[in-house]
């Protein structure tokens, strides 16, 4: 029980990277063409999260594991649908809006606020988990502000990895640039984690997982409190699609000896 | 902190910290001075500028040439608590001198380093953040120019609170060129908190090279393509990486990949798990949950160009690829020139000629 973790993850909901993304004013603010109807995944980097996490908890006797994610109950259940036969996990979920245009400050602290008064939380053994980014706003900050707004002061942003030793400290790699890892070892709970891509495939599913995990879901995803996140003056000015598109040049008849001339010339002009 | 009445008059903070060597201050911060500096002039606001690192004349003689090329004022945190990157320490120094400088308009380099910690020290001063910022306009106001959905949708915002924090992405301005000057910087004294971690250094995942090189010219990305089954009915990675290698190190470029092809395993020598180029991590990834690096020139080969990939070339100039499928995403529109072809062929005969020329010239 000399590591026993109790570790949150904060995941959000994001459109499926396939759809076609189509930015529309509303009077709330920007948003996406049928949002709701877009089919939803669990934010890509938060997923490593989760598996990273399932695997500690797995590895760490008495340890727990929450997934606190803030989105509108019914595509928060379409996508735990799925994700729930992942990994064994408590639902913590907050009603609230859906998309990347709201600010980071205010979900930030909708999220600390439900981790706060998670019961049973023991935050001297806390590790806070998310994506390093979301795939929608794509700040890498909110996990930052949960971890400020709960008092943490070792953070660690684009984690790859974590190895945890007996005494309770653990070693962390971080991305930085070059495409190289930064070392540190941290002397113990209670930590934040960024993670990127982390080193794990994603688990298949498990339908008894996924029962398990129901059976709290669907009491949780009625109970979710409701978030209304503030603009904190944020403002858009404008919101639109890149207008870029290439006139593309298609050569089909050249040969290898032709084409290697061509990209040589290419590669080499300043 | 009290802003109320400073936002008519904005006043600028760019936070800068030391590279690798401790004695001169990063690219990025050379970038972000240079955004700061334009944007202090448009708005004809005073400008601070706030050097982070450990304690180094010839860094803190770097930042006094910004003084006098600037006419900015030079604030330091310097101990070596601040030679390595760590938040609990980034974070009190930053704060501090975000304390002295009593700016409403903070402007950071996105590097690893300051990404880490710009959002916790923006909570701490009641200010707000935000990120990627790919360019500054004023209409009356500040304006930022950044991307949501990975690169895919495009917006321009604006913020009336103060302080604001910008992180401003790598490659959007030209680094400040100052010469070293003796002049007077103001030290920041820093009350640091209890220290729990401890940086032991940089490790590369890298076995034979670094192929990672962000200020290459060229990205060159290798897709699935590259390990499937050729002509002859046989997979050839061996060969594969042989190429790939060989074209880095005739070109300089700076290697990417799939998802896919980062994906993908294959026994080690010992039995164990490694990936099926063994060069290849996901840190080279591109794309949706990869990079999205920016470089002057882009060649995709044996990579589909669907959008998942194509989201991480969003800051690529110019775009070439080479692929066997003549109805490949790069052909809409996403690439400036595919040339449909065996990328195992036209790679030899590029090798061959780079080679050629690096022995003639």
């Amino acid at each position: 029980m000399a590591n026993a973790l109790h570790i949150v993850v904060c995941a959000g909901i994001v459109p499926d990277p396939l759809q076609t993304l189509e930015p529309v004013s509303g009077p709330a603010g920007p948003g996406l063409k049928n949002e709701m109807v877009l089919p939803a995944v669990l934010d890509p980097w938060a997923a490593c999260a989760l598996y990273e996490a399932a695997q500690l908890v797995a590895k760490n006797p008495g340890s727990k594991l929450w997934l606190v994610s803030l989105g509108p109950k019914a595509k928060l259940q379409q996508v735990m649908m799925t994700v729930g036969q992942k990994a064994a996990f408590e639902l913590v979920p907050i009603d609230g809006p859906i998309g990347g245009f709201s600010d980071a400050h205010s979900t930030a602290a909708a999220l600390a606020e439900a981790i706060a008064a998670l019961p049973g939380l023991d935050r001297k053994h806390l590790l806070l988990f998310g994506g390093w980014e979301s795939a929608t706003r794509g700040t890498g900050v909110t996990l930052q502000l949960v971890g400020e707004r709960l008092g943490i002061a070792d953070q660690f942003q684009g984690v790859d990895q974590i190895a945890l030793r007996e005494d309770g400290s653990f070693e962390v790699l971080e991305r930085v640039e070059g495409g190289k890892h930064q070392v540190s070892v941290c002397a113990g709970t209670p930590a934040v984690l960024g993670w990127a891509t982390g080193n794990l495939a994603e688990p298949r599913n498990n339908p008894q997982v996924g029962m398990q995990n129901m059976r709290g879901m669907m009491p949780a995803l009625q109970k979710a409190k409701s978030a209304t996140l503030a603009a904190n003056g944020l403002r858009y000015v404008s919101v639109g699609l890149p207008k870029q598109q290439r006139e593309t040049r298609v050569e089909k008849n050249m040969s290898p000896d032709e084409i290697a001339s061509e990209l040589v010339e290419w590669i080499t002009a300043e | 902190m009290d802003y109320r009445g400073v936002s008519a008059l904005e006043t600028i903070l760019v936070l800068t910290h030391v590279d690798d060597s401790g004695t001169a201050l990063s690219k990025a911060s050379l970038e972000a001075v240079t955004a700061a500096v334009e944007l202090s002039r448009r708005l004809s606001a005073p400008l601070t500028i706030g050097v982070l690192g450990p304690p180094s004349m010839e860094a803190a003689q770097a930042a006094a040439g910004l003084v006098a090329a600037t006419g900015a004022r030079v604030l330091v945190v310097s101990g070596e608590d601040f030679a390595q990157a760590r938040y609990a320490t980034d974070a009190a120094g930053c704060e501090a001198l975000c304390r002295a400088a009593h700016a409403s308009i903070v402007l950071l380099p996105g590097s690893s380093r300051f990404t880490r910690v710009a959002a916790g020290v923006a909570h701490r001063l009641g200010g707000v953040i935000d990120t990627h910022i790919a360019g500054l306009s004023r209409n009356g106001t500040i304006e930022a120019a950044r991307w949501f959905y990975r690169q895919r949708v495009e917006a321009v915002i604006s913020r009336d609170t103060r302080p604001w924090f910008l992180l401003l992405d790598p490659g959007t301005h030209a680094a400040f060129a100052g010469e070293p000057a003796a002049v007077q910087v103001q030290q920041i004294a820093v009350a640091l908190p209890a220290v729990r971690t401890t940086v032991q250094g940089y490790r590369s995942p890298m076995r034979d090279a670094q192929t990672i090189r962000p200020d290459a010219r060229l990205l060159f990305v290798a897709g699935a393509g590259w390990t499937k089954k050729q002509p002859d009915g046989q997979t050839h990675v061996a060969e594969a990486g042989e190429q790939i290698l060989a074209f880095l190190r005739l070109s300089g470029a700076s290697l990417g990949s799939s998802k896919s092809l980062a994906d993908q395993k294959a026994e080690g020598k010992a039995g164990e798990e490694q990936p099926v180029l063994p060069f290849l991590t996901h840190l080279n990834q591109i794309g949706q949950t990869g990079a999205t690096p920016r470089h002057a020139k882009g060649l995709s080969t044996c990579c589909h160009g669907e959008e998942p990939h194509a989201v991480g070339w969003r800051f690529i100039a110019e775009r070439r690829a080479i692929s066997l499928d003549p109805n490949c995403g790069w052909t809409r529109g996403k690439a400036d020139v595919v040339y449909v072809a065996d990328a195992f062929q036209v790679m030899a005969r590029v090798n061959a000629l780079l080679e050629a020329r690096s022995l003639g010239g």
